[in-house]
């Protein structure tokens, strides 16, 4: 993610919290002496979790600072993995792949099926701040095309009624069952087996 | 030393070279925008692809080392093809604007899209834009213009040791940029704008004001620090548009700090441009005859002994020796060229030197600074400290002020009492020094301008002595002026003669009456207000504080108005040339005391400046070898003595503001206010 917009409202001081102070030393202490700084990423990843799924420029500061690394770098990092989320984003933050395997699976179905679900447009958030829609790149399910990345789940197999009964169910604060939608299990072939058929 | 093959031609080069170098050696031109010598290898751009035989692509020549049987080709149809495509990607988002552009004329990006580019553009698409940055009021920034090379990301980690710029986003979306709006804090930052290889970050004092074609160019030397770097003064119609630096390995490299480069808006004000004489109490405008007339008129009622004169920081070789003999003729020993009272010791020219050599300290494996801040004092030399601590196994040891050198500088103490530890071997540092192949101590200008300054000159050099640094081939003994003009005017022995009086006690002198008549040749460094009734002649160019004190004003001429010779830091004797001409009636500095001196009947020998030349150096040989560094013998200097326990303390409080030049200078004064007072700038700054 680019820079963060100036208008958006940056948390006066970021501090980990007890719990995640642990886990960041454990995190630091992966490393060998004089090379703290290749836990950046990881610590950055901790900071957004904690921060409700985006990374405040304090964050950054902060933890450039206890890793002794200039704060430009920390930026850069920041904003060159797209995973990291520089403004601050829905509960649900709802990413569909619209790369080549999902598109030709009609991911633009699924697209239309949340913008029209939820009222918003891509990169857009709701009102309440529940759902964020965003489009990304491939997510590495292509067999189980369209994917649907929310949170920390992958839904699979998604199509356009599928993906509204996700958002309905989450809106209604449900769990829906993550993986496949169709039913399939794990990536075994969508229809009946087309080969090996004959073996007992 | 593999031998390869460029364009059918077999050529041998040595280890460690990359195609493209081998390219140059072959006097082959490649293409680059990203590459630069003296930064790390990025090979972004593509601009250097050539192709190479058994490679089924092309290949980047910046980052490929030379091999041994390479067969490398830089004129086919391929090569021809790759060049066209990258030139047109790098120009898709590239702005059509080099009509407004202050780089225009002299762009990289221009030049080899007219060489190596394709007519026309095929891409139709909108281009992107890029919100400008604020790098502060040195680079202005069109970012739009960008093409990511990162030259000016490298520069700035490695050179200047301020990682403070760096590329954020990725792909369509990167940008270069600071932490969220930040200016950069670095005494080099000028530099950027030479190597930014198209318009993107260019010169803000000089937006817009002149076209690089119409500009005279001069080649000469900076006084702003003692360092001497070489530089081009470009011109035109009578101001000094801009100042460039120039290639010298043995100072400057290719760098110059940014007082260097931007302080020049300060010669077109403040400027002094004809005679004034006080009368009841007020300057007035008078003409050259009139103030020759008021000095003879209170000189032939003076004895020699009440006369007395001062070298400023800016003055150069020639008006010095002049003043010089003006002042023996006068009879008056009482002259002295260090205004700050430093106590150097002109008995041998090697302990007021930098010897080791700017070029030098890359040879050195430990130094320890004394009472010096180098970073402020001499931007270039500290760009050489910071180039020889990247290439590893060097260690500075600091005794003074703490400073953020842009390297791991070890604090030892604050004042003399640490030196006499290091000398006695208590202190840790002295272990390093032991350990060193090459050590080097240089001493700065806050040690020397103390009551105990000799003592300390003296530790110093019992220091150098006793840790090896005085060597067959290596003396690792340094001085660091901050003026321009110090060593020069030393090398001329503008120091008190017998029974003559230094600058403290001429003041002193002055303040009590002692000293009737005071000849300031550009010094405006000193408490002028304890000058007591003292008649002050004083000339210079700009109206500071010493025009102000004065009783008959003299205007000269400022460096780059002036062929004169000027002495760096290492004993380097270089010659600046005239690029313009000084404003009104000011003349050049060794005519002014010429036509003084016959007016006052002691007519100096000399009638051009060639012939003062030759009595220069027939008086001093060194002043003979240009552009030779100091080889200066080791011999006896500084005292033995007691020294206080006072911690050095700088001289130089605001890097941006050290002479008169600076002063006057509208861009200095903005540097100053947001580097150094640290006012946050209102929406209504620039």
């Amino acid at each position: 993610m680019s820079s963060p917009s100036t208008n958006v409202q940056q948390p006066e001081s970021f501090a980990f919290s007890a719990k995640n102070e642990k886990a960041a030393k454990e995190i630091i202490s992966r490393y060998p002496e004089g090379r703290q700084a290749s836990a950046i990423m990881p610590l950055f990843d901790l900071a957004q979790r904690q921060s409700g799924g985006w990374l405040p420029l304090v964050a950054i500061e902060n933890i450039t600072a206890r890793l002794e690394v200039p704060v430009i770098r920390g930026l850069e990092v920041a904003t060159f993995y797209t995973m990291y989320n520089m403004e601050p984003v829905g509960k649900y933050l709802v990413q569909i792949c619209t790369t080549t395997p999902c598109w030709l699976r009609g991911s633009d179905d699924v697209v239309s099926a949340c913008k029209k679900n939820l009222g918003i447009d891509l990169n857009e958030t709701t009102a309440d701040g529940e759902f964020t829609l965003r489009e990304v790149e491939c997510l590495g399910a292509c067999v189980n095309a369209p994917v649907v990345q929310i949170g920390n789940e992958y839904f699979e197999d998604v199509d356009a009624e599928s993906a509204a009964k996700i958002l309905d169910a989450l809106r209604a604060g449900k769990k829906p069952k993550p993986g496949s939608q169709t039913g399939r299990s794990t990536s075994a072939p969508a229809g009946p087996l087309t080969s090996l058929t004959e073996v007992e | 030393m593999p031998t390869l093959t460029i364009d059918g031609e077999e050529i041998t080069v040595e280890d460690g070279l990359t195609v493209m170098q081998a390219c140059e050696q072959a006097g082959v031109e490649i293409p680059r925008f990203c590459y630069h010598d003296r930064l790390s290898i990025a090979g972004n751009c593509r601009m250097c692809l050539v192709e190479m035989e058994r490679s089924p692509k092309p290949i980047a020549s910046c980052a490929m080392p030379a091999g041994e049987g390479m067969v490398i080709k830089t004129n086919t149809p391929l090569v021809k093809k790759a060049r066209e495509g990258v030139m047109e990607f790098l120009l898709i988002n590239h702005p059509l604007d080099c009509p407004i552009c202050d780089q225009g004329g002299e762009c990289d990006l221009q030049d080899q899209a007219m060489a190596y580019g394709r007519g026309s553009n095929r891409y139709t698409e909108n281009k992107r834009a890029v919100k400008d940055k604020d790098l502060g009021p040195l680079v202005s920034t069109i970012m739009t213009r960008c093409i990511h090379c990162t030259r000016c990301i490298r520069f700035a980690t490695e050179i200047a040791g301020v990682e403070e710029l760096g590329a954020t986003g990725r792909g369509e979306h990167m940008e270069i940029t600071t932490y969220v709006e930040s200016a950069l804090t670095s005494e080099l930052s000028g530099n950027l704008v030479d190597l930014c290889p198209v318009g993107a970050l260019t010169s803000k004092p000089y937006a817009f004001a002149a076209r690089s074609w119409e500009l005279t160019k001069t080649e000469t030397i900076d006084v702003h620090d003692a360092v001497g770097s070489n530089i081009r003064v470009d011109a035109r119609g009578g101001a000094a548009m801009r100042v460039l630096p120039r290639l010298h390995e043995g100072v400057n490299e290719e760098w110059i700090s940014d007082k260097t480069r931007h302080a020049v808006d300060g010669l077109s004000r403040q400027r002094l441009d004809t005679p004034y004489v006080r009368e009841d109490g007020k300057l007035r405008k008078a003409t050259w005859d009139e103030a020759f007339e008021a000095i003879k008129a209170r000189v032939e009622r003076t004895e020699g002994g009440k006369i007395a004169a001062l070298a400023g920081d800016l003055a150069d070789a020639e008006s010095v020796f002049a003043l010089k003999g003006l002042m023996t003729s006068l009879g008056s020993t009482n002259i002295d060229c260090r205004q700050d009272g430093a106590a150097l010791d002109t008995a041998t020219r090697a302990g007021y030197l930098f010897n080791t050599t700017i070029a030098g300290i890359e040879d050195a494996d430990a130094v320890l600074l004394v009472g010096t801040n180098p970073r402020w004092e001499a931007p270039l030399i500290n760009a050489r400290f910071r180039k020889r601590y990247l290439m590893g196994g060097f260690q500075a040891g600091v005794v003074g002020e703490v400073h953020d050198l842009t390297y791991p500088a070890t604090h030892l103490g604050a004042g003399p009492a640490t030196l006499s530890e290091i000398l006695a071997g208590i202190n840790e540092f002295a272990k390093v020094l032991k350990a060193a192949d090459r050590p080097i101590i240089v001493v700065g200008q806050s040690a020397l301008t103390r009551e105990d300054g000799a003592a300390v000159l003296g530790l110093a050099r019992a220091i150098a002595e006793k840790f090896g640094m005085i060597t067959d081939g290596w003396n690792g003994f340094n001085v660091l002026h901050t003026a321009a003009g110090r060593v020069g005017a030393l090398d001329l022995g503008f120091v008190p003669g017998e029974g003559g009086k230094d600058t403290n006690a001429i003041i002193n002198a002055a303040g009590e009456g002692a000293i009737e008549i005071l000849y300031l040749l550009g010094a405006d460094e000193i408490a002028m207000n304890d000058l007591g009734k003292a008649f002050v002649i004083y000339q210079g160019h700009h109206g500071d504080a010493g025009a102000h004190r004065a009783d008959v004003v003299l205007p000269g001429a400022a460096y780059t108005e002036k062929d004169a010779t000027y002495v760096n830091t290492e004993g380097r004797v270089q010659r600046t040339s005239r690029a313009l001409f000084a404003p009104g009636d000011a003349r050049e500095d060794w005519s002014i005391l010429r036509a003084l001196s016959e007016k006052l009947g002691q007519t100096l020998p000399y009638n051009s400046l060639n012939e003062l030349r030759a009595a220069m150096i027939e008086a001093v040989p060194t002043f003979g070898e240009l552009d030779a560094p100091a080889t200066a013998a080791w011999g006896d200097f500084g005292k033995n003595g007691d020294v206080s326990d006072a911690p050095f303390v700088s001289p130089i409080t605001d890097f941006y503001m050290t002479n008169p030049i600076c002063r006057s200078s509208e861009t200095m004064a903005e540097c100053s206010t947001l580097y150094i007072q640290k006012t946050p700038r209102t929406g209504t700054d620039g």
